[in-house]
C-alpha cells in the first residue's frame, strides 16, 4: 500500500516537475526588527515535494524565514506566495491559508489543556469541520504512524521531548498540509529523542511531502533534503545539492561555518 | 436579639436577595470581562482602544458613584426609568465588576506561553477560535485565585446597594439595629457571619476548580 502511494506521489512529482509549478515562493523579501535587517532580498522557489533545509548560524534569520511562510512573522516588503497565492494579510483567509501550511515547533507548543488526541483534533474539528468521530479515526491513524497511538489519553506534560514533538507531526499532517514547516524541530530534545523525530521526518520526505527544514542537524540535511540553503546576516549566501554544499562549500562564510561544526 | 429570630426569616430573605445580586452580576461580569478582555488582546485596534478607556474609567470610579449614575443620573435623562431595582443594582455591579475581571483575565491571558497561540494559528484557527479553544481555558485556569477574589469583593460590594432601596443583607441589618439598639454587636456578628458562609461558597468553589483543573493537564 506504501509502495502504491508512493508511487502515485513520485508519480505526481515528476507531473508537477514537469508543469515546473513552484509551491512556494519568495521574492525580494526583506524584514526588520528594529535596525537589524534579518532577512535581505531573499528570492527562494521550492518545488512541489522538494526538501528543502535551512542552516546557517544563530541570528542568520533562518527561523525567521521559515517563520514568515505561514506568517506568524510579518515581512516590510517583497511577496510571499503559496500555490499560486499571495499571503493574504489577517482575517479568516489567511487562517485558511495556514490550514494549508503544517508548522513543527522547537518547543513543540502542544495545547497544554488538551489530551494528545484532542491535540491532533482540534484542527480537523474546527477548522475544516470534520465530524469527531471520523476526525477521532484519523487522528489514531496518525499518532499509529509516528507509533504514539497508545498515548493518546495522555497529556502532553506525561509525554517525552520526543513524542511530543512526533505528536505536533502528527498535529500538522491531520490538517493534509500542502508544505511542511520545521523550525528546528530536534533542538530542544535529548540527543537520543533526535533520531526517533528526525525517522519520522526522512519517513515523510520519502512520501513525497514539501518540506521546508530548519535545523543544525547536518545528518538529515545530508540524506533527506534535495537542497540545501545555507543563511548567513540574513540572506541566502549558498544554495546547492547537500552532497556538493557539503563536500564542497563555495563561499568562504559556508567553509567557515561547515569548518567549526563539523569538527567536533 | 430576639427580634433577629423570631424574624430570621427576614435575614434569610435579604440574603437571598445578595446572592441573587452576587450570582447574576457575577455571571454577567465574567461574560462581559471575557469578551473585554478578548478585544484588548485582539488584533482590531479599535476595539482595543475601546476596551482599555472602558476598564480605565471604570476602574478608577467608586462604585458608590456607579450606583448614583445607574440610580440617579440616568434616569434623570428619561433612561432606565421603570427598570426594576434589582436589575439596576445588577447593572451598576456587573458595569464596575466586568472591568476587574477583565483585567484579571489579561494576566491569565499573558501568562498562556505565546507558542501555544502562534501553534493554534498554524493549524488555522481564526482568533476567535484560538480565544475560545486555546488561549481562555488556560488563562482561566491560571487566574482563579485572583478570580475568585473579585467575585468575593462583589459579593461585599452588593451592600453598596442597600443605600439604593434594595433590601439586601447590609439594608436589613440596619433596619434591625435601628429598632434594637441594645443588641448591635450580635446583630453585626450575626450579619458577618452570612457574608463569611456566602463567601466562603465561593472560595471553596474555586478550590474545587483549581484541584480538578490542576489533574487535567
Amino acid at each position: 500500500m506504501a509502495r502504491v502511494r508512493r508511487m502515485t506521489v513520485q508519480q505526481d512529482r515528476e507531473i508537477n516537475a514537469a508543469t515546473g509549478q513552484p509551491l512556494v515562493v519568495l521574492e525580494k523579501v526583506n524584514k526588520h526588527f528594529g535596525a537589524l535587517h534579518v532577512l535581505q532580498d531573499i528570492d527562494l522557489s521550492i518545488k512541489r515535494g522538494e526538501v528543502v533545509v535551512v542552516i546557517g548560524p544563530s541570528g542568520s534569520g533562518k527561523s525567521t524565514l521559515c517563520r514568515a511562510i505561514n506568517r506568524l512573522e510579518t515581512i516590510d516588503d517583497g511577496s510571499i506566495t503559496l500555490d499560486g497565492q499571495p499571503l493574504p494579510a489577517e482575517g479568516k483567509a489567511l487562517a485558511n491559508l495556514r490550514a494549508e501550511v503544517g508548522m513543527v515547533f522547537q518547543s513543540f507548543n502542544l495545547f497544554a489543556h488538551k489530551t494528545i488526541l484532542e491535540n491532533v483534533t482540534l484542527g480537523p474539528i474546527k477548522v475544516r469541520g470534520v465530524k469527531k468521530a471520523d476526525a477521532d479515526k484519523r487522528a489514531m491513524e496518525l499518532l499509529e504512524r509516528v507509533g504514539i497511538a497508545h498515548q493518546a489519553q495522555k497529556y502532553p506534560a506525561q509525554l517525552s521531548g520526543g513524542q511530543q514533538q512526533r505528536v505536533a507531526i502528527a498535529r500538522a499532517l491531520a490538517m493534509d498540509p500542502k508544505v511542511m514547516l520545521f523550525d528546528e524541530p530536534t533542538s530542544a530534545l535529548d540527543p537520543e529523542m533526535i533520531k526517533e523525530v528526525l525517522d519520522v521526518m526522512v519517513e515523510l520526505a520519502e512520501q513525497g511531502m514539501t518540506m521546508v527544514v530548519v535545523t543544525h542537524e547536518m545528518g538529515f540535511a545530508r540524506t533527506a533534503a534535495h537542497r540545501v540553503v545555507f543563511m548567513a546576516d540574513g540572506a541566502i549566501a549558498e544554495e546547492n545539492t547537500p552532497h556538493e554544499f557539503f563536500t564542497n562549500p563555495r563561499t568562504a562564510r559556508a567553509q567557515d561555518f561547515l569548518g567549526k561544526i563539523l569538527k567536533h | 436579639m430576639d427580634d433577629v429570630t423570631s424574624n430570621f426569616d427576614l435575614v434569610l430573605s435579604a440574603f437571598w436577595l445578595t446572592i441573587q445580586l452576587a450570582l447574576i452580576s457575577g455571571l454577567a461580569s465574567l461574560v462581559l470581562g471575557t469578551l473585554l478582555a478578548a478585544m484588548r488582546v485582539g488584533p482590531v485596534a479599535v476595539l482595543r482602544r475601546a476596551a482599555g478607556v472602558y476598564v480605565n474609567v471604570v476602574r478608577n470610579t467608586p462604585l458608590l458613584i456607579v450606583f448614583l449614575f445607574v440610580f440617579i443620573a440616568i434616569p434623570n435623562v428619561g433612561y432606565l426609568t421603570d427598570t426594576p431595582f434589582l436589575l439596576k443594582g445588577v447593572i451598576a455591579l456587573t458595569f464596575y465588576t466586568s472591568a476587574f475581571v477583565c483585567e484579571a483575565l489579561r494576566a491569565g491571558i499573558n501568562s498562556v506561553p505565546l507558542g501555544q497561540a502562534e501553534a493554534a494559528r498554524a493549524i488555522g484557527l481564526t482568533f476567535g477560535q484560538n480565544m475560545t479553544n486555546v488561549v481562555l481555558p488556560q488563562a482561566f485556569r491560571a487566574v482563579v485565585p485572583p478570580l475568585a477574589s473579585v467575585l468575593i469583593a462583589l459579593t461585599k460590594n452588593t451592600s453598596v446597594a442597600a443605600a439604593f432601596g434594595l433590601l439586601e443583607a447590609t439594608a436589613r441589618m440596619r433596619g434591625f439595629t435601628n429598632n434594637n439598639a441594645d443588641d448591635r454587636l450580635l446583630i453585626f456578628a450575626t450579619f458577618a457571619l452570612g457574608y463569611i458562609i456566602v463567601v466562603e461558597l465561593i472560595s471553596l468553589g474555586a478550590f474545587g476548580l483549581e484541584r480538578r483543573w490542576k489533574a487535567a493537564r
